[in-house]
């Protein structure tokens, strides 16, 4: 029998960790290469801060896209972000834990239907839902803001589930004993030791609901303008370089880059202040 | 001993097929401090958890018999667990003040019964930790982490939190068994003062607390109470062989 060496498969785990962030690395590299030089000569403001998103008569502001983003965003963590949380604690604290240790993996399937699947039903029943009941073209921020909410409730809940199963029994013990209901010793005690867990899921999602793209292009409408109201047509920023990226040449294909770096930068923000939040829970867990 | 505060008949009690108090009864004097022995897993923790009903939080627990508070079984319908639990209040084994501000955990027990005066909130909180013996060792911190305190102190912030709620009978689970040979000294001498206003139930370990702080003690051995009586005449001329051999060492 051959043997391995410690050695060799020492070796060969540390290859392959280092091809992940080889990957990493490169993909940045490639984005900043493309993009950066066109951030740096149409400047900062004129790129964030002009409406005018023209292609042809070449200017590239990506306002409107960054106001559509963020709406959509806002939009998705209304409605995914309470209704997360509150599903987090209904199954640590409401049910028993063998309901739950199936209702919690039934929804981390939803993390795995394709986002396609979410734009089709969305194309399908919600946007001719919301056109028929709100009136204005139904593929519209709120279409993409609901689509979105729904999207990212695996991922708040299951993060938040983590949260508040970590909190330790003796609070709720030191709660129940001096008379506190369940529903005070939630809103009292649990979540406060929760808290920055459960600020982490939510900053996930609101990372997912920012870089999904695929099934907001399918609800958003995609026009090119400042909303002014839910039921008007968006397009955001991701939905802007997947729809642009196949014909784009020269400062356009540039200028895509160069919005990609935004949406890089973006969600390392978003990312890093979630890792941050995670650790600082890992630390208050004490006594 | 004509006077009992809380009366316990006939109690059994079960974790799924586990038999774990068997026939269990007791008479509890107010204003006393009663010490219950025993080897590990004899079941008086369990009969502590009973007083209150904190083994309501188990699944799979049965019990009979009835647990009587000034007269009222605890197990009674007309009985609301929240009250009960302001009542008879609990000490635990490891100090758990909540991961809050000290000021915030002396006062929770007030907010949770709906008081949120800030000028009550805060004499009550003086008036408790001075009970408690914490006030010189916090007053200049009352918005820190609680957690930040020292094991003993964090132990007696959870004997304020719950002198805060007012409850008559305070139990105590191995409440030192944390802490150090001073720090246990500092709660016991506590416990002495606190008993002319409460009646305390505690668990114990060690039998050199039990004597030194009881007034009466109740030594059981798997579930059953073999002996109950004055913790002076227990420790001297202890009335049953088992106890008589738990107390001089021979069992675990």
């Amino acid at each position: 029998m051959i043997r391995i060496g410690e050695k060799t498969v020492r070796r060969l785990l540390m290859a392959a960790a280092f091809s992940a962030i080889g990957g990493l690395l490169l993909i940045a590299l490639f984005i900043f290469k493309e993009g950066l030089s066109f951030f740096i000569e149409t400047g900062f403001r004129r790129f964030l801060f002009s409406d005018v998103w023209d292609p042809q008569s070449g200017r590239f502001g990506i306002f409107p896209m960054l106001v559509a983003s963020l709406w959509v965003t806002l939009g998705a963590m209304t409605l995914g972000a309470p209704l997360g949380v509150s599903v987090a604690i209904f199954l640590v604290e409401f049910v028993p834990r063998s309901v739950m240790r199936v209702v919690k993996p039934t929804i981390e399937l939803l993390a795995g239907i394709p986002s396609v699947v979410y734009g089709f039903i969305g194309v399908m029943v919600l946007a001719p839902f919301i056109r028929s009941s709100f009136g204005g073209p139904g593929l519209s921020l709120l279409a993409a803001s609901f689509i979105l909410g729904v999207m990212i409730l695996p991922t708040i809940i299951s993060i938040s589930v983590d949260a508040i199963t970590a909190v330790p029994a003796s609070y709720r013990e030191g709660s129940f004993a001096l008379g506190a209901t369940r529903w005070q010793t939630v809103r009292m005690v649990v979540l406060k030791a929760a808290r920055s867990g459960i600020i982490a899921s939510v900053i996930l999602g609101m990372g997912r609901a920012v870089g999904e793209t695929m099934a907001v292009i399918m609800v958003a409408g995609n026009a090119v303008k400042i909303p002014h109201s839910p039921l008007d047509s968006v397009r955001t920023l991701t939905a802007n370089i997947a729809l642009e990226m196949g014909y784009a040449t020269g400062r356009h294909r540039e200028a895509l880059f160069a919005t990609g770096i935004v949406l890089f930068v973006v969600i390392m923000i978003l990312n890093t202040a979630a890792g941050v939040m995670v650790r600082k829970r890992v630390s208050g867990k004490r006594g | 001993m004509t006077e009992v505060k809380i009366d316990i008949r006939g109690l059994n009690l079960w974790y799924g097929s586990f038999h774990a108090l068997k026939n269990v009864s007791l008479a509890v004097p107010p204003a006393r401090i009663t010490a219950l022995i025993g080897p590990s897993g004899c079941g008086k923790s369990t009969l502590l958890r009973s007083l209150n009903r904190m083994n309501d939080l188990i699944p799979g627990v049965r019990i009979t018999g009835t647990v009587l508070l000034d007269g009222q079984d605890v197990f009674g319908g007309g009985i609301r667990v929240d009250r009960l639990r302001k009542r008879v209040g609990m000490v635990f084994q490891r100090p758990n003040p909540f991961p809050l501000s000290i000021l915030d955990n002396v006062v929770y027990g007030l907010r949770v019964a709906g008081v949120h005066n800030r000028g009550v909130l805060r004499d009550t909180a003086e008036k408790c930790l001075r009970a408690a013996w914490l006030w010189d060792n916090v007053k200049d911190k009352l918005n820190h982490d609680a957690l930040e305190l020292p094991l003993d102190q964090q132990q007696r912030l959870c004997v304020a939190r719950l002198l805060a709620v007012e409850p008559e009978v305070i139990l105590m689970d191995e409440p030192c068994s944390a802490l150090d040979p001073i720090a246990t000294a500092k709660i016991e001498e506590l416990m002495a003062v606190l008993k002319s206003d409460y009646t305390i139930v505690i668990v114990t370990h060690n039998m050199q607390q039990a004597a030194r702080v009881s007034d009466f003690s109740g030594c059981m051995l798997l579930g059953e109470m073999i002996e109950f009586d004055d913790t002076q005449t227990m420790f001297t001329h202890p009335g049953d062989k088992r106890t008589e051999d738990y107390i001089t060492g021979r069992y675990g």
